[in-house]
């Protein structure tokens, strides 16, 4: 393997990595702009991947599947919303509801459908941009699968939106300043529904992507932390969608190298190399440097009579 | 000259003096009421999980008498339900401790790895002792190691203004492989098969309590600290405190009350706690440190602590109807052909609808699980 090679091949691997990372850190984002605290993002990702894989399999289609995946997550965002936003729940205690009642109907639900073991699913094929990917090294960016295309262009798209339009004001007034926001002739619960069930899909396609994408068939919480790895990487972004990004860059980088070291048989247990994800998020999160100011309506219910 | 103002401290003092008995029959009382929705809770979940059945094919009637039977009637199974109980009454009581403050500790699935592996070392290290200091050392050493594991997520809290949430669920998976590790590596048992330690000295084991089965003594710990805990929130200016801090840290703070320490305590409590569920694993269950040995203990806790309404009395009986879930499951999936895995999805369910059900008394609301308190320790 020339060294070409190997910077590509392990450049390809972070992407992989980070690509589901991403797409659940974009739509935390979203959520807790709006004001909507989300720590369900990982029940979110495990349902998209249970629904991604069963429609798989049924179907034996890709496309149907990435589809429903992305509807069964948006499903899931609108429980939340509803429990948060009409019901004034407990942020926290909602998404933790999420996060267990996920796991452990995914759990029985694989029990039920894929009894025969290990399944190989149907898989999305890369789409090579012709022109582009013979280059050296930058080439594997334009040989990656349609969701990685589809998040590149989520990323301005997002960015622009938040910052420029009137969306995007209205979604962080909400967030930061909800009665001035209302006072203003904007409807708060309207757009935080909106935002979880935005937040819902993208993690929805996020645990498509696991399934399609990256291993190739679903097993009991697959998503291992990775939805919490995502609220790492929201914070140390500051809630900005293109730095967030970046953090799950890092993220998904560690875990490459990780996976790379244990591949290459290096004498350190691979149970130190494992946590190494979970140390640098926590890093990461410690070394901050100054606080983090969240949404200044961060986790708290909104309700129009009280004055 | 202005009168002289009553430090919040001598506040405390006499609040406590106001009759014990009185204290702890207006909290039954208030129990007694807030049990309600909690069981509605359970009742819904348990209808739903009927309907996950029924969609399987089986019968819910017989998988749920299969499993309670095997839990409560039978001598083995009625042995086994107390000792699944026994770890999660500990770490639902850690949880409790931190929910009261207003803490999410998440974390109890990793302290209570590190607290076995806290209890395993001293297990190990000091054969011959008698057992009345050996033991006591042993979960000692649980606990401290839990203590500690619970304490980082209470600094970062404190230091970092971090979300205690996100980092005891980051904590957790390191400490799981850190476990793994050990059982891999250095404490690994001379010729063992498969990842485990060597068996911890007799002298530090938690005794058996019903004869031929796995239930041991460690139930009593887990009951004589619900009860220890009862009191102190009752009575002590310390259990005063942690209310406070649970209920408004603003005004706490006001009152004199150092809301940082209190988090760092709490949390540290609340992990040591969780410690000693691991501790009880390992000195009662095993006897050795295992490889994942905790069938996720840690966020049944979170569950139960929830279901109890930060109630140290009413967690006793939540922890003993989840062990019995535990217990019977197996049974049920032999007798009725429903996965085990069923009970996982009726767990999650509790908690979705419990989390409902907080909604519909305004009382709990504005206390416990407020949203607003969670938000206002950040500022």
């Amino acid at each position: 393997m020339t060294p070409i090679d190997f910077i590509s091949d392990f450049l390809s691997a972070c992407l992989r990595l980070s690509v589901p990372l991403a797409f659940a850190a974009l739509g935390g984002l979203i959520s807790e702009r709006s004001g909507v605290l989300n720590i369900g993002l990982e029940g979110m990702i495990l349902t998209g991947a249970f629904a991604g894989a069963a429609t798989a399999i049924a179907l034996d289609q890709v496309w149907p599947a990435v589809g429903v995946a992305l509807v069964a997550g948006a499903m899931v965002g609108l429980l939340h919303a509803y429990l948060c936003v009409s019901l004034g729940v407990n942020q926290l205690v909602s998404g933790l509801a999420i996060n267990l009642t996920a796991a452990g109907l995914t759990t029985y639900g694989a029990r039920l459908l894929f009894e025969t073991g290990t399944v190989a699913l149907p898989a999305i094929a890369p789409l090579n941009i012709p022109g582009f990917q013979q280059l050296p090294i930058v080439g594997v960016f334009f040989q990656q699968d349609p969701l990685f295309y589809l998040l590149l262009l989520l990323l301005p798209l997002t960015t622009y939106a938040l910052f420029h339009t009137h969306w995007g004001l209205s979604l962080r007034a909400v967030g930061n300043a909800p009665r001035a926001a209302d006072t203003a002739g904007v409807s708060v619960s309207r757009v935080r529904y909106c935002s979880v069930i935005f937040c819902g899909g993208l993690c929805g396609l996020a645990g498509a992507y696991l399934t399609l994408v990256h291993v190739g068939f679903f097993t009991e919480n697959m998503s291992a932390g990775k939805g919490f790895i995502a609220l790492a990487a929201l914070i140390f972004g500051r809630w900005h969608p293109v730095a967030t990004t970046l953090a799950c860059l890092l993220f998904g980088t560690t875990e490459a190298l990780q996976l790379r070291i244990q591949a290459y048989g290096l004498d350190i247990p691979y149970q130190l190399l494992a946590m190494l994800p979970y140390l640098t998020a926590l890093a990461a999160l410690a070394g901050l440097a100054g606080k983090a100011t969240p949404p200044a309506a961060l986790g708290i219910p909104y309700t129009k009579e009280k004055q | 000259m202005s009168p002289p103002v009553n430090p919040p401290e001598r506040k405390l003092q006499q609040n406590p003096s106001r009759s014990l008995t009185y204290r702890l029959m207006h909290q039954s009382k208030t129990a007694l009421r807030a049990a309600y929705p909690p069981m509605l809770a359970v009742l819904a979940a348990l209808l739903v999980g009927a309907m996950l059945m029924l969609v399987a094919g089986a019968s819910p009637i017989a998988a749920y008498s299969a499993l309670f039977r095997q839990a409560l009637t039978t001598y083995f199974g009625f042995a086994d339900t107390l000792a699944k109980t026994t770890p999660l009454l500990l770490a639902s009581l850690g949880v409790l401790v931190a929910l009261r403050a207003g803490q999410f500790n998440l974390g109890a699935e990793g302290q209570l790895y590190m607290g076995g592996l806290g209890s395993l070392l001293v297990g190990l290290a000091l054969p011959g002792w008698p057992v009345w200091i050996h033991l006591p050392l042993a979960l000692l050493g649980g606990f401290g190691f839990g203590a500690a594991w619970g304490a980082i997520a209470g600094y970062l809290k404190v230091a970092r203004g971090l979300n205690e949430v996100l980092t005891t669920l980051l904590l957790n998976y390191v400490a799981q492989y850190l476990i793994s590790y050990f059982v891999n590596g250095p404490l690994k048992a001379e010729n063992a098969p498969s990842p485990f330690s060597e068996l911890v000295a007799v002298s530090a084991r938690l005794p058996t309590i019903l004869p031929k089965t796995q239930a041991h003594a460690g139930i009593f710990l887990g009951l004589a600290i619900a009860i220890l805990l009862t009191v102190a929130f009752a009575i002590t200016p310390w259990g005063y405190r942690v209310d406070a801090v649970g209920q408004n840290p603003i005004a706490a703070r006001y009152a004199g009350i150092s809301t940082n320490r209190t988090i760092l305590s709490v949390m540290a409590i609340s992990g040591g706690l969780a410690g000693l569920a691991g501790s009880s694993e390992v000195l009662g269950l095993k006897r050795r440190l295992f490889e994942n040995f905790s069938p996720g203990y840690g966020f049944d806790a979170l569950a139960i602590a929830l279901l109890s309404r930060g109630n140290p009395a009413a967690v006793i009986l939540t922890s003993f109807f989840f062990g019995a879930i535990r217990s019977g499951a197996s049974v049920m999936q032999r007798n009725a052909s429903v996965p085990v895995s069923i009970i996982y999805a009726i767990q999650g369910l509790i908690v979705l609808f419990v989390a409902i059900s907080l909604t519909l008394d305004t009382q709990s609301r504005v206390s416990l699980f407020s949203a607003k308190s969670t938000k206002e320790q950040q500022t």
